[in-house]
């Protein structure tokens, strides 16, 4: 979808705002916003996909006007409710008013630090070969789906080269979506700035995204 | 400054919506507190950029693991032990005099959490997002790194589940310093590309003759 969240390209949003010394939270909510998101989401209920899209498709004054760890806190508001773990009146009062639904697992404490180091893989057995090779010219699709994606607008029907196949990763579109993992070839794409950004870019930039089988469409060199 | 620093109201709505949110989670048995506990403390305390300079200076002084780094960066970083939630497929990029890499997430704040922790807020904030891939020069000017004219700058989108480290240039000056002297060189931006990592300008901490 073409939300709040593609930057790439935006102007208008500042300088960046460094801080020395930074600590990894501005505040205690920070801390449990954190804390609660990965072990809701340790619960087995929703995929990565599914969350990054729940951040995605808040209003974009929202998402735009949030630290980051608010709009984690909302879209993990969204995650309950859409799954059904919780309910909007439960939401409201902070307290269970509703038997629990059974989950797949609930992340104790003892084994946090497994489930951490494990992470969570996105690459499956390849059930077909690459389409492409590296040095391969390709040319990003200019599709604008209402659902989730990961090609940025910025990067859309443009002309790049294949530097190397990553693997066969989960694909976010489809599992976003509850539509299942449908894997597919991941490349790294590089693509000039001028390509991206026209004559006035820099012409010492290069683009990489990785970017999948199903974004790209062959072109001849 | 940060968004709750100008507006008292949203600290205390976000105080009480997050405080209710985890108050429903574990009355609903889908949270365990001590995990909540748990997990900010492994970001806490027990992983950051020190692993990432651990990574560094490794391959700085290691040829051989230097090459394991760049041809197979899940491997040769599990290595030392940095495995896990945000890692799971590492590629490590070499800044060299050519070529000078930069990392970002456009999308969202995607970060290789096992060598560098959770990201600092510049990092996920639509500044940084929205520039770095239109005005790399820019933006690596707002950290006050200059690169020369020519060189070619690489900026790595982050839009899968692939995640980068810069594996910065080794400052002159360093030939006989120890792994654990380099480490200590190492910043945590200068392994997202935003810095260089700096010439100390002083003596070799180990104090070997050079």
């Amino acid at each position: 979808m073409n939300g709040p969240h593609d930057l790439g390209g935006q102007m208008g949003h500042g300088p960046i705002n460094r801080e020395a010394n930074e600590p990894l939270f501005h505040a205690e909510w920070e801390r449990r916003a954190f804390a609660i998101t990965l072990a809701a989401g340790a619960t087995g209920s929703w995929t990565i996909d599914q969350s990054r899209h729940a951040r995605e498709r808040l209003a974009p004054a929202t998402y735009l006007g949030s630290s980051y760890y608010k709009i984690w806190a909302l879209a993990l508001e969204t995650l309950l409710t859409d799954v059904d773990l919780v309910s909007p009146e439960e939401l409201m009062t902070g307290h269970a008013l509703e038997p629990s639904k059974p989950v797949k697992r609930v992340l104790e404490k003892d084994a946090v630090a497994n489930a951490l180091s494990k992470g969570g893989p996105a690459d499956r057995p390849s059930t077909s070969a690459p389409l492409y090779k590296p040095g391969d010219h390709v040319l990003t699709l200019n599709d604008h789906p209402t659902g989730h994606t990961r090609l940025p607008r910025y990067a859309k029907g443009r002309p790049g080269v294949i530097e190397a196949v990553q693997g066969f990763h989960v694909y976010p579109d489809s599992n976003a979506h509850g539509r299942g993992e449908k894997p597919q070839w991941l490349y790294n794409v590089s693509f000039s700035g001028t390509d991206l950004w026209g004559p006035n870019a820099d012409p010492t930039l290069v683009v990489q995204l990785d970017l999948w089988e199903s974004y790209l469409e062959p072109v001849q060199s | 400054m940060h968004d709750h620093d100008d507006h008292g109201s949203e600290l205390s709505e976000m105080t009480l919506r997050v405080k209710a949110l985890e108050t429903l989670l574990v009355e609903k048995k889908y949270v365990d507190p001590a995990a909540l506990d748990e997990l900010i403390d492994v970001y806490e305390n027990r992983v950051g950029p020190q692993n990432g300079a651990r990574v560094v200076a490794k391959a700085w002084t290691n040829p051989e693991f230097k090459r394991w780094l760049l041809e197979d960066a899940s491997a040769a970083i599990a290595s030392l032990g940095y495995i896990g939630r945000q890692g799971e497929h590492m590629v490590a990029v070499e800044n060299t005099g050519d070529v000078h890499n930069v990392v970002v997430c456009t999308l969202c704040s995607c970060y290789p959490w096992p060598v560098l922790g959770l990201p600092p807020v510049w990092y996920k904030s639509a500044p940084y997002r929205s520039r770095v891939v239109i005005d790399p020069r820019g933006v690596l000017a707002e950290f006050d790194t200059v690169l020369p004219e020519d060189q070619t700058i690489k900026v790595w989108d982050s839009t899968a589940e692939v995640r980068y480290l810069v594996l910065p240039q080794r400052p002159e000056g360093t030939e006989d310093w120890s792994e654990d002297a380099l480490a200590e060189l190492v910043t945590r931006d200068s392994m997202i590309g935003t810095t260089l990592v700096q010439n100390p300008c002083q003596e070799n901490p180990d104090g070997a003759a050079t």
